[in-house]
């Protein structure tokens, strides 16, 4: 399993194949790409800063993966984030899951996702035309990681 | 077991995001107060600096607290040589 925390962009069709490269018994791939959206609470966002916590990311992010790896019977699981400033259609997040059959992937995959977006110390700031604002936290967000306890 | 050496030890307290902002710092070190031996304990003698830091640790706000970089409780226990970080509910993704 691999967790990244990085600045540059990422290529999503190399990052999948260097996940499931050399393992024939690999029958499915689930993937999630998070995206920056040039519309937040009805303000147009020129650009979003991404903060987190140095240490405390990886180490949160490596412990969600594990918690996915024991439930379900997936092969590897990959997780890379972007830090610093973004812009709309900018890639903030991918997720990737290899397993066997598609259901195993595609629930770790959204696990990982929902338990990413409650408990990985990462925090959003938007610039908007009225100035820049820290992004609240969702309620639905935490609904959705609550499905998984 | 803490030696009394560590019990009475500097700690490392980060801010984050709107707080790192709000309190105008981003991290200090200070010898874990006489008395205080929780996260919650930490988070009263920090509210008792006044001004934005009553406001922004007062109990209506929400805030996150990790100790040694682990999800802490306002109970969770405190010692010195630790790191404790205060921030908002996380939003990425």
């Amino acid at each position: 399993m691999t967790v990244r925390v990085q600045t540059e962009d990422f290529d999503v069709g190399a990052e999948i194949a260097r996940l499931r490269k050399g393992n024939p018994r690999v029958g499915a791939v689930a993937s999630f790409i998070g995206v920056v959206r040039d519309l937040n609470e009805g303000d147009e966002v020129a650009t979003l800063t991404l903060e987190h916590y140095p240490g405390m990311t990886e180490k949160s992010l490596k412990d969600i993966v594990a918690q996915a790896k024991q439930r379900w019977d997936v092969y590897d699981a990959l997780v890379v984030h972007r830090v610093g400033v973004l812009q709309p259609l900018d890639q903030i997040v991918l997720v990737v899951v290899t397993s066997a059959h598609r259901g195993e992937a595609f629930k770790a995959c959204e696990f990982l996702m929902d338990y990413l977006k409650t408990r990985a110390p990462f925090w959003k700031k938007e610039a908007t035309p009225q100035g820049s604002r820290w992004v609240e936290a969702r309620a639905s967000d935490d609904a959705a990681a609550e499905r998984w306890s | 077991m803490k030696s009394s050496e560590t019990q009475t030890g500097k700690i490392r307290i980060l801010y984050f995001a709107r707080l790192r902002e709000s309190l105008g710092k981003g991290e200090e070190e200070l010898v874990l107060p006489e008395g205080v031996t929780t996260v919650g304990g930490l988070a009263e003698f920090l509210r008792q600096r006044g001004d934005v830091w009553a406001s922004e640790l007062g109990t209506g706000k929400a805030v996150r607290v990790a100790v040694n970089q682990d999800m802490a409780e306002p109970e969770t226990a405190i010692g010195g040589g630790e790191e404790i970080a205060f921030f908002p509910p996380v939003t990425g993704g």
